[in-house]
């Protein structure tokens, strides 16, 4: 798996950071990167409403977690996107959101899930590789969330809301998403 | 005082952490004291004095790094010994990143043992839960 680039969006939606960590990827304008971060904010909150008429809340996972933390000491992991937009794949990239409890989107683009030519193999295979990505790419995410805390909200030049543009940050973006 | 770096730090706090919502205001007030002030000072302050509707508790310092090696001037102002308080910045720390996860609350100290008070006392207060502003995507 490549990553492409990371995205960054406010708690309202507002892309605060843009990034192509690795080539491959078409360059956009830099308006079409603020309509697609807007766009997928409003996709994101509206699929929150997609769910079955008696949805049993996973709240207790919830609990679980945080009792786990206070018990154990372990961390856990900080994405809190249980029911919105988490993933979309498509045959030339696939795109993963994070959010965080207060609010901010960290939005990854990578290369496809590989894909398995054989047709006689069972959908579920796929459904395994789909799932590998995804922790993998859950563990990216986590260490991006380090670093936006480490090299953004402790630069007492940032104004928070607003767009990044720490080189220190950037470096250390790359420097974890470049392989 | 301190407001500012409670929103900041709070970033620290989920991205180290990995915790979630709370359910209660009870388990709140386990995490700050707990996993927030063990991993940024490396002291446990105790919970006491919960109010019977769950919504305010004391915490108990057993010791201050802030104030540990500090002692108030005796001056002949009375100010200093009514209306410093040292470690006020607690008290923002804790508004600060607690408004960032949605709970809107107050913070003051009540008792302070660098006045020479027999503890110190820093009460949270719970005004109320900002549900409209709680991110969608959690459960």
């Amino acid at each position: 798996m490549r990553i492409f680039s990371l995205y960054i969006l406010n708690k309202a939606g507002g892309l605060v950071f843009q990034k192509d960590v690795n080539p491959g990827i078409a360059k956009l304008t830099a308006n079409d990167y603020l309509v697609l971060a807007g766009t997928l904010h409003s996709v994101h909150a509206i699929a929150t409403n997609l769910k079955p008429a008696e949805c049993r809340s996973l709240n207790e996972t919830a609990q679980t977690v945080n009792g786990q933390i206070l018990s154990s000491g372990k961390a856990s992991t900080p994405n809190v996107n249980n029911l919105g937009l988490q993933h979309v794949d498509t045959d030339y990239f696939s795109l993963y959101v994070f959010q965080t409890l207060t609010g901010i989107k960290f939005v990854l683009v990578t290369s496809p899930v590989a894909k398995q030519d054989h047709s006689h193999e069972s959908p579920l295979s796929t459904k395994g590789e789909l799932r590998k990505q995804y922790e993998l790419v859950e563990e990216y995410f986590k260490q991006l969330y380090v670093l936006y805390c480490d090299y953004v909200m402790k630069d007492p030049f940032y104004s928070t809301d607003m767009p990044i543009k720490s080189t220190l940050f950037e470096a250390k973006i790359k420097s974890v998403c470049e392989a | 005082m301190g407001y500012n770096i409670g929103m900041r730090l709070i970033e620290e706090f989920l991205a180290k952490t990995g915790a979630q919502r709370c359910e209660s205001f009870r388990e709140t007030a386990d995490m700050i004291s707990k996993v927030g002030f063990k991993m940024f000072l490396n002291t446990v302050p105790q919970i006491e004095n919960f109010s019977s509707d769950g919504t305010s508790f004391s915490l108990i310092l057993t010791e201050n790094p802030l104030a540990e090696f500090v002692e108030l001037p005796l001056t002949q102002y009375p100010k200093i010994h009514k209306e410093l308080w040292y470690s006020q910045l607690y008290c923002g720390v804790l508004r600060g990143a607690l408004q960032m996860v949605q709970l809107d609350t107050d913070v003051y100290f009540v008792r302070d043992s660098i006045r020479g008070d027999d503890k110190t006392e820093i009460r949270l207060k719970l005004n109320k839960v900002l549900k409209d502003e709680i991110p969608a995507g959690e459960d």
